[in-house]
């Protein structure tokens, strides 16, 4: 009992050079290798966007800077442009975090906070686990045989042309996927908020939803940001159930039922076929502008996330 | 020091018994990879393109491999992707529904034959109470298609169909969202019967459609257009066929309304047919034809030696055409292709015999 703070330093920094003596490897190579790790994903990433930008210069060369706000797109005449498919990109994408917020948050609240361990939590974590890991094909499936009948009912309703397949379904599809995505980052924020803050709260006679309002989201709030913006990379990105039920048309979608298309949806429906150097080179200017849109959209969002955590 | 020696010593010599079966498997694995290399002996060709004819030549490789020995593989990668694939020569042969074009042919540099192996037909299909069998004439398609006529009962429709009621629903038009053989056939043949489609749309595999839902695929449409009430849409016949989806008869140019089957798909090709066989049967001239056929082409290069390729593989190649265009045909009905003309089959035969590896004539 009589270990001192002196005796415990010395004997861990003896025992670090046991161990550096036993296994060889010094401090300065391990940390070497790691930065190595590191630099090779930096230059990976500036090999992707460099590649991109080589292979779609014809395309740039020839529209410039029509090609974002052009609306045709035109593989007979060769007019490429992609402002359809920006906004297709960002309609869907933006309404599918919507719908797929109003699910997550709460989900994240119940684990985190209601049903942190039990058999109640453990189902839900590998009910939610299993919702990432289903293929994007079977939800496009689900979405096409499933979904889209029942949109189609919801629009005769409405009023609105049957068709069943368009924004609002792929941002439907959608939602259900990144829903995992948003919600384990987000139980995993809550569950971190220190309890004494909480019994501190409820010392003071709050109850256990103002805890929760006025305690555990404002703390755990830029966690939840930053489930939310991995949640709305995933959407930007999706390809196969999005190509599935979005209605592929090439038009600037009028309303949230009228089909559209996005960028991702395009390139992997017309690479196969592409023929001549203009189209393919239109094509990958299209994963350009994907790739930037996501690099922009990723860090504004971090830095809002760092303006809300030093702004406290 | 001394407790790492222990550990190495107990780790390795349990693991003698290991290191005897490690070189029994090492043994084996040498010998079998000598025996494969000794069996590999036969040829192996590789192919890719076309989606449409993959079910009938992956079915006439398969019996070939079992009667002649040569492994043939062929890539179900598009009619685009297989002239990209042959024009950097990493395929012994490509499959394309479509016609290379001058600026195809340009970047591949030598000639292309082109060799026709079946013949298909694309038909509009629908979706509507009852499965009525209609009939069009090519103008109303073209329209439907450029958004001029926009319901079921249009007067244009229900003139040529008197028996049948079409409903007031609008019609929703499907097309491909994917670039397509297909689409290039069909898009060919709406350029020649209406001169407002060529103007405005054009013909090709991939095209800036006026109107419509995008389904990836034939299964994507034939999906989507069985899902919708009112929809008006384009497939192979075959996925029509297995899907047992209602389809429409057009009239062609000679002015009789065709029903499209196999039979009527053959017929299609009888017309004047050119030499180098890159002929587009759409709005064909014959008599009984259906008016939107077309053929698949199996695209080799005239003059085989490149890319290190032997003889004896080009010869390969030159036997395969043969026999995908003789005895091979007998495949095409059973699958509801539509077999070559005796005519076509003359055709096929010249631009073979005319395939030459350092100038000679491969077959004599």
């Amino acid at each position: 009992m009589n270990h001192t703070i002196a005796d415990t330093a010395v004997h861990a920094s003896r025992a670090k050079i046991t161990m550096q003596y036993k296994w060889g490897i010094s401090e300065a190579l391990f940390r070497r290798l790691l930065y190595f790790a590191g630099l090779i994903l930096v230059v990976l990433l500036a090999a992707i966007f460099f590649s991109l930008a080589i292979a779609s210069f014809p395309a740039l060369r020839q529209f410039g800077f029509s090609f974002l706000i052009g609306k045709t797109w035109d593989p007979v005449r060769g007019e490429f442009g992609a402002f359809a498919f920006l906004v297709g990109t960002l309609m869907s994408s933006f309404m599918a975090l919507l719908i797929s917020t109003v699910f997550s948050l709460p989900v994240s609240i119940f684990l985190g906070e209601y049903f942190r361990h039990g058999n109640v939590s453990t189902f839900m974590k590998s009910v939610i686990e299993l919702l990432a890991g289903i293929p994007s094909v079977i939800y496009g499936f689900w979405g096409l045989f499933l979904l889209v009948p029942l949109v189609r009912a919801l629009e005769t309703k409405l009023g609105v042309a049957p068709q069943g397949v368009g924004i609002f379904t792929s941002s439907l599809v959608l939602a259900v996927m990144i829903i995992p995505y948003a919600s384990s980052i987000g139980t995993e924020v809550i569950s971190l908020v220190p309890s004494d803050l909480k019994e501190a709260a409820l010392s003071l006679g709050a109850t256990r939803f103002e805890v929760i309002r006025k305690i555990v989201l404002p703390y755990a709030y830029s966690g939840i940001f930053a489930g939310i913006l991995l949640a709305l990379g995933r959407a930007l990105g999706e390809t196969m159930a999005v190509t599935m039920v979005i209605g592929n048309s090439n038009f600037l979608p009028k309303s949230i039922f009228s089909p559209g298309n996005t960028m991702a949806s395009i390139i992997a429906n017309e690479f196969t076929e592409a023929t001549g150097s203009l189209y393919l080179a239109s094509l990958i200017e299209l994963a350009l502008v994907l790739f930037i849109v996501t690099t922009i959209i990723n860090i504004s969002g971090k830095l809002i996330i760092r303006k809300m955590s030093t702004g406290k | 020091m001394n407790d790492n020696l222990n550990w190495f010593k107990k780790y390795f010599m349990r693991g003698v018994k290991m290191k005897e079966g490690l070189k029994v498997a090492v043994f084996f694995s040498i010998l079998l990879g000598l025996c494969s290399w000794g069996f590999g002996a036969e040829v192996e060709l590789i192919g890719a393109g076309a989606t449409f004819p993959y079910p009938l030549y992956s079915k006439m490789y398969d019996v070939y491999h079992k009667e002649h020995g040569a492994k043939i593989n062929y890539q179900a990668i598009g009619s685009g992707g297989g002239i990209r694939q042959l024009t950097n020569k990493t395929v012994d042969f490509g499959g394309s529904d479509a016609i290379m074009s001058d600026k195809d042919l340009q970047e591949a540099g030598a000639p292309v034959l082109h060799i026709p192996t079946c013949a298909g037909a694309v038909v509009v299909t629908y979706k509507l109470a009852g499965d009525p069998e209609l009939k069009f004439t090519p103008d109303v398609i073209a329209d439907i298609f450029l958004g001029k006529i926009k319901k079921w009962n249009d007067a244009r429709i229900t003139a040529m169909n008197q028996g049948v009621k079409p409903p007031d629903t609008d019609i929703t038009v499907v097309h491909r969202s994917d670039g397509s053989g297909t689409t290039s056939i069909f898009s060919s043949y709406l350029s020649k019967v209406s001169p407002e489609w060529k103007e405005k749309v054009g013909a090709g595999p991939s095209l800036n459609w006026p109107a419509g839902l995008g389904g990836k695929g034939n299964p994507g449409v034939a999906g989507l257009v069985q899902q919708t009430p009112g929809s008006f849409g384009y497939v192979e016949l075959i996925y029509a066929l297995q899907n047992k989806m209602p389809y429409g008869m057009i009239k062609n140019k000679k002015g009789n309304f065709v029903k499209p089957t196999i039979a009527t798909t053959s017929l299609a090709a009888n017309t004047a047919l050119p030499d180098d066989m890159k002929v587009d049967l759409t709005d064909t001239d014959a008599a009984e034809g259906y008016p939107i056929s077309g053929f698949t082409w199996i695209l080799v290069y005239r003059e085989q030696n490149y890319a290190n390729k032997t003889e004896e593989k080009a010869k390969a190649l030159v036997d395969l055409l043969w026999w995908m265009t003789h005895e091979g045909q007998k495949y095409a009905e059973p699958l509801h292709y539509a077999p070559l003309s005796k005519a076509a089959v003359g055709k096929a035969e010249k631009l073979i015999k005319s395939i030459t590896y350092k100038d000679m004539p491969i077959m004599k």
